[in-house]
C-alpha cells in the first residue's frame, strides 16, 4: 500500500531558486529591536502574546474565584466580572492564540521549513509586529481608562455593546474596536508575507507536497485569516461609527435606560453574521496550525512517517474551505430565519468527516511506531484526547436542534475551551518544548516539563469535562452569580468550587513552565543542532540557533518529503529532507 | 506502562462520570423530549468514538513505546483503510444529523391550533402579554413606550385594548395547550430561557422571534435570560407557572387588560427628547 516513494527526485523539476540579497542589520537596535529577521520577529511576537496571555490567565483566576465562591470576594462586582470574561476571551482567541501561531510559529518556522533565507517582505514583516504591539497596548490601556474595558462579552454583540447598560460603554468599547482594527492591519501585513513566502520562496526541490504539515497548517490558516478578518474589520468600523457618529448599521429603534434612543433602522443580526463569518474560520485559524504542528510532533517522536500525508493535506484544505460556510451554527437561537438551520447543521456536521480523518491518521501514525514519550509527545497525546473530546461535543452543538437547549449554557463554555482552548494550547506547549532547542540551543528541563504536562493536561481535563454537565443541567454562561434557581442543586455549586480550585492549580503550574523557560536559557543542557533526530529542514541549519540568513552560503536542496522516518534499509531511523539519494544522482548546488 | 494506563483511565473515567453524574438535565416539562432523545443518540455515538480512539491510542503507547532496538514500520498510506474510516464516519454523522433535522422540522413548524402569547424583554425584567377575548395581539411599537404603556401597545389598535398585560408578574400557561411564544425586546438582545422547556430563542430589538411548546406537566419554573444583556443580566428573572385548565382561567380572570390599565390615567402624549428630534407616542 506504499504509494509515496521517498526517492522521487526525477519527478521534480528542480527549479532554480534565486538567492536573495538580505537586509543586514547595522546596529544593536536594528538587530534586536527593529529587526527585520523573521526569527527575531517571531520571538517578539511570542513574548508579546505570552505577556498579554498572562493577563488573560489572571483574569480567568478572578472569574473562577467569583464562580467558585460567589459573594466571598468583595473586590469583584458584576460589572468587573463581565469585563473579565470579555477581555479573557478576546485576548485568548485573538491576541494570544492567533498571534502566537501565525506571528510566532509562522515567522520562525516558515522560512526555515521551506528553506528560505527570510520572509519575502522583511520590512513589512517588521511593521506587522509593531502594529500588533500597538494593538496589544491599546487593548491593555482599556484597564486604565474611565469606565474600564468593555464588558460586552468577546462577541461584542450590539446593541448592548455600545449602550449604557453595559460596562465600558464609554471608552472601553471604542478602544476595543480600535485595537481590533489595528490588529487586523498588522496581521494582514504579516499574513501576506507568510502566504507569499510559502508560494514563492521555497527552496529547490521543496514541492508543495513535500512541505511539512506544520507549514500546510499555518499556510492554510493564514489564507483563511486573510479572507475572514476583513469581515471583523468592517464590523468593527461600522460598530465604531454607530457608537461615535450615531449611525445605525446595527441599531434598530430602541429604548435606552427608559428613553427612546436616537438610533433606528439597523439590524443587530447583521453584526452577528459579520462577526461569525470571521469568528468561525477563526476557530480553524487557531486549529489548523495546531493540526499541522501536532502532526510533525507525533511523526518525529514516534519515529514514523505521518500516516496518510496526502489525505492530511487535503483534509486541512477541505476544513479550511468548509469553515466558511458554517458560521451561522453560532446563531441557531439568534432569531435568524429558522430554515437556515438545515443548511448550517448539514455543513457543520460534514466538517466532522475531514476532521475525523485527521484524528484517525494521528493515532494510526502511532501504530507500530517507536514512540518516545518525551515531553512534546506527551503534549501531542494530550492534544488528541482534548481535541477528540471537544470535537465530539461540537457534534452536539452543530446539530441545530440539539443546540437549542445547550446554547448559552456552560456546555458551550466547556466545549469551546476544550476544543479551541486546551487542545491548541497543548500543541503550543508541546511545540515550545520541541523547538526551544532550535531557538536557544538548549534543552528545556525534562522533569519540570513532565510535571508541567501532567498538571496541565489532567487539570484542564478535570476543569472542562465536568463543566459540560453543568450545561446539560441548564446552568447559563456569563452569569456573575447563579442566585436562586430551583433547578440548580447545591452540588452544582460544589462542582463550581472544585473547578475553581483545579483552575487555580493549573494556572500556577504555568509558573513552573515560565521558570523552566528562563532557567534553561542559561542552565539547560546544550542541545546540538538536531536533538530529536528530525527530518525537516529547520533542524539541518549549519548553526543553532540559526544565523541571519538561516543557511550559510548555499540554500539547501530538498530531495524527499518531510517524513522519511524508519525507512527500511536506511542506516539511521531518519533521513533529512536535504540528504541526497545515496549516490544515485549527481547533486548540483543550489546557488548558481 | 503508566502513560498508557493514565490515558485509558481518562477515557474510562469520563464514561463512568457520564453514567453516574448527579448533574443531568432537568425533568422535561414540554413536548420536546425529541430533543433529549437526539442528545442521547449523540451521546452514544460520540461516546463510542471517544472510547475507541483513546483506547486505540493507549494501546499503541503501551505496545509500541520506545525500547532498545525497536524500529518503526514504514507505512505512508493505506487508501482502503482511509476510505473505510471516512465512510464509517459519514454514516455516524448521518445517524446524528438525520434525527436532528427531523426534530428541527418539528421545532420550526408551529401547529395551527397554537395560541399566541408575547414575552417582552427589557433591561432587566420580563413582561408578558396575552391576546385577550378577541384572540389577537394588538400591534405595538417601541416608540409608544411610556410610563403608562410599558409594552408600547398601539392605542388606536382595537385588538390591543383587550390584551392582557402582565408587568412584574408571573406568566401562567395551560397544560396540554400548544402555545406559540412571540418574543420581543425593546433595548438589547435577551433570551427567554426556561431549562425545563428545552426550547429557547433570542429576543432581538426590531424583530419578533418565536418558538412553540406544549407544556406537558404542571409546575413552577424559573425564567432566566440566556443572552448577555448588560450589567444585571444574571438578575433578570421571572417565573412561569403551568396550570391545569381551571386554575389557569381563575388566574386569567384576575389579570388586567390594556384598556383597564389605561383607565383613569389621563392619556398623556409622552414626549421624548433625543438627538434633537421629537418622537410622539400615543395617537398616531
Amino acid at each position: 500500500m506504499v504509494d509515496i516513494p521517498y526517492d522521487r527526485i526525477a519527478d521534480i523539476p528542480p527549479a532554480e531558486v534565486p538567492d536573495v540579497e538580505l537586509y543586514h542589520p547595522r546596529s544593536w537596535w536594528t538587530r534586536y529591536v527593529f529587526s527585520q529577521d523573521a526569527k527575531v520577529i517571531a520571538v517578539q511576537y511570542a513574548l508579546t502574546a505570552s505577556a498579554i496571555g498572562l493577563v488573560a490567565l489572571v483574569l480567568s483566576w478572578l472569574m473562577r474565584l467569583q464562580l467558585g465562591f460567589p459573594g466571598t470576594f468583595s473586590f469583584i462586582d458584576a460589572n468587573q466580572y463581565l469585563q473579565f470574561i470579555t477581555m479573557h476571551g478576546m485576548i485568548m482567541v485573538i491576541y494570544l492564540l492567533t498571534a502566537l501561531f501565525l506571528g510566532g510559529f509562522g515567522n520562525y518556522l516558515i522560512p526555515l521549513m521551506v528553506g528560505a533565507r527570510d520572509m519575502v517582505f522583511p520590512y513589512v514583516n517588521m511593521l506587522s509586529y509593531w502594529v500588533y504591539l500597538l494593538a496589544v497596548l491599546v487593548l491593555a490601556s482599556t484597564f486604565f481608562v474611565p469606565g474600564g474595558p468593555t464588558g460586552a462579552g468577546w462577541t461584542l454583540y450590539p446593541p448592548q455593546a455600545i449602550l449604557s447598560g453595559t460596562p465600558g460603554q464609554d471608552w472601553g468599547i471604542i478602544l476595543m474596536m480600535s485595537s481590533l482594527i489595528l490588529f487586523i492591519i498588522g496581521f494582514t501585513m504579516g499574513g501576506l508575507n507568510y502566504v507569499v513566502t510559502v508560494l514563492q520562496a521555497r527552496t529547490r526541490g521543496m514541492t508543495l507536497m513535500r512541505l511539512p504539515l506544520t507549514v500546510w497548517g499555518i499556510f492554510t490558516a493564514t489564507v483563511m485569516a486573510l479572507l475572514a478578518f476583513p469581515a471583523l474589520f468592517v464590523a468593527s468600523v461600522m460598530l465604531l461609527l454607530d457608537r461615535l457618529l450615531g449611525t445605525s448599521f446595527f441599531m434598530p429603534s430602541l429604548v435606552e435606560m427608559g428613553t427612546l434612543s436616537k438610533y433606528g433602522g439597523g439590524s443587530p443580526l447583521l453584526f452577528q453574521h459579520l462577526f461569525w463569518f470571521f469568528g468561525h474560520p477563526e476557530v480553524y485559524i487557531v486549529a489548523l496550525p495546531a493540526f499541522g504542528i501536532v502532526s510533525d510532533l507525533i511523526s518525529t517522536h514516534a519515529r514514523k512517517n505521518i500516516f496518510g500525508y496526502r489525505m492530511m493535506v487535503w483534509a486541512i484544505v477541505a476544513i479550511g474551505a468548509l469553515s466558511f460556510i458554517v458560521w451561522a451554527h453560532h446563531m441557531y437561537v439568534s432569531g435568524m430565519f429558522p430554515q437556515f438551520g438545515y443548511f448550517f447543521a448539514t455543513t457543520t456536521l460534514i466538517i466532522a468527516i475531514p476532521t475525523a480523518i485527521k484524528v484517525y491518521n494521528w493515532v494510526l501514525t502511532l501504530w507500530r511506531g517507536d514512540i518516545h514519550l518525551r515531553v512534546p509527545m506527551l503534549f501531542a497525546l494530550g492534544f488528541i484526547i482534548t481535541f477528540v473530546n471537544g470535537g465530539l461535543t461540537g457534534l452536539f452543538l452543530g446539530n441545530v436542534v440539539v443546540d437549542v437547549p445547550l446554547s448559552d449554557t456552560m456546555f458551550v463554555v466547556a466545549h469551546f475551551h476544550m476544543v479551541m482552548g486546551v487542545a491548541p494550547i497543548m500543541v503550543v506547549l508541546g511545540a515550545i518544548y520541541h523547538w526551544y532547542p532550535k531557538v536557544t540551543g538548549r534543552m528545556l528541563n525534562d522533569a519540570l516539563g513532565k510535571f508541567h504536562f501532567w498538571v496541565t493536561f489532567l487539570g484542564a481535563y478535570l476543569i472542562f469535562f465536568p463543566m459540560h454537565y453543568l450545561g446539560l443541567l441548564g446552568v447559563p454562561r456569563r452569569y456573575f452569580e447563579l442566585g436562586d434557581a430551583a433547578f440548580i442543586p447545591p452540588s452544582a455549586h460544589s462542582l463550581n468550587a472544585f473547578i475553581s480550585v483545579v483552575a487555580l492549580t493549573v494556572g500556577f503550574s504555568q509558573m513552573v513552565f515560565l521558570f523552566n523557560l528562563a532557567w534553561s536559557l542559561f542552565k539547560g543542557e546544550a542541545s546540538g543542532g538536531n536533538p530529536w533526530r528530525a527530518t525537516t529542514l529547520e533542524w539541518q541549519t549549519p548553526e543553532t540557533p540559526p544565523g541571519h540568513g538561516n543557511w550559510g552560503k548555499e540554500l539547501p536542496v530538498v530531495y524527499r518529503w518531510a517524513y522519511d522516518y524508519s525507512v527500511p534499509g536506511a542506516e539511521q531511523d531518519f533521513i533529512p529532507q536535504n540528504q541526497p539519494p545515496a549516490a544515485t544522482r549527481v547533486v548540483q548546488g543550489a546557488a548558481s | 506502562m503508566a502513560v498508557a494506563l493514565i490515558l485509558l483511565l481518562v477515557a474510562i473515567g469520563s464514561v463512568l462520570f457520564h453514567l453516574y453524574s448527579p448533574w443531568w438535565w432537568t425533568p422535561i416539562a414540554t413536548n420536546w423530549a425529541y430533543i433529549d432523545h437526539t442528545i442521547n443518540i449523540t451521546f452514544w455515538i460520540t461516546g463510542f468514538v471517544f472510547v475507541a480512539v483513546i483506547a486505540f491510542m493507549a494501546y499503541c503507547v503501551f505496545r509500541f513505546h520506545h525500547k532498545e532496538g525497536r524500529r518503526a514500520d514504514y507505512n505512508p498510506e493505506n487508501k482502503r483503510l482511509e476510505w473505510w474510516l471516512s465512510v464509517g464516519t459519514g454514516v455516524g454523522v448521518a445517524a446524528m444529523l438525520a434525527p436532528g433535522l427531523v426534530v428541527w422540522h418539528q421545532f420550526v413548524t408551529v401547529p395551527a391550533d397554537a395560541s399566541e402569547i408575547e414575552v417582552m424583554g427589557q433591561q432587566w425584567q420580563w413582561s408578558f402579554r396575552l391576546p385577550g377575548k378577541d384572540g389577537r395581539l394588538g400591534t405595538s411599537d417601541v416608540r409608544n413606550i411610556g410610563s403608562d404603556n410599558p409594552m408600547g401597545l398601539n392605542r388606536d389598535d382595537p385588538h390591543a385594548q383587550d390584551d392582557v398585560v402582565i408587568e412584574n408578574g408571573d406568566l401562567h400557561l395551560q397544560v396540554g395547550k400548544p402555545v406559540k411564544i412571540l418574543l420581543r425586546s425593546v433595548d438589547v438582545l435577551h433570551d427567554f430561557y426556561v431549562p425545563e422547556f428545552r426550547a429557547k430563542m433570542d429576543m432581538v430589538p426590531g424583530v419578533v422571534t418565536y418558538f412553540w411548546i406544549k407544556p406537558i406537566r404542571t409546575g413552577t419554573f424559573d425564567v432566566l435570560c440566556a443572552e448577555l444583556c448588560g450589567a444585571a443580566h444574571y438578575q433578570m428573572r421571572a417565573k412561569v407557572i403551568v396550570d391545569e385548565e381551571g386554575e389557569y382561567h381563575a388566574w386569567l380572570e384576575q389579570q388586567k387588560t390594556f384598556a383597564e390599565l389605561s383607565l383613569g390615567k389621563a392619556v398623556v402624549k409622552a414626549t421624548y427628547q433625543s438627538g434633537g428630534k421629537t418622537y410622539q407616542s400615543g395617537g398616531k
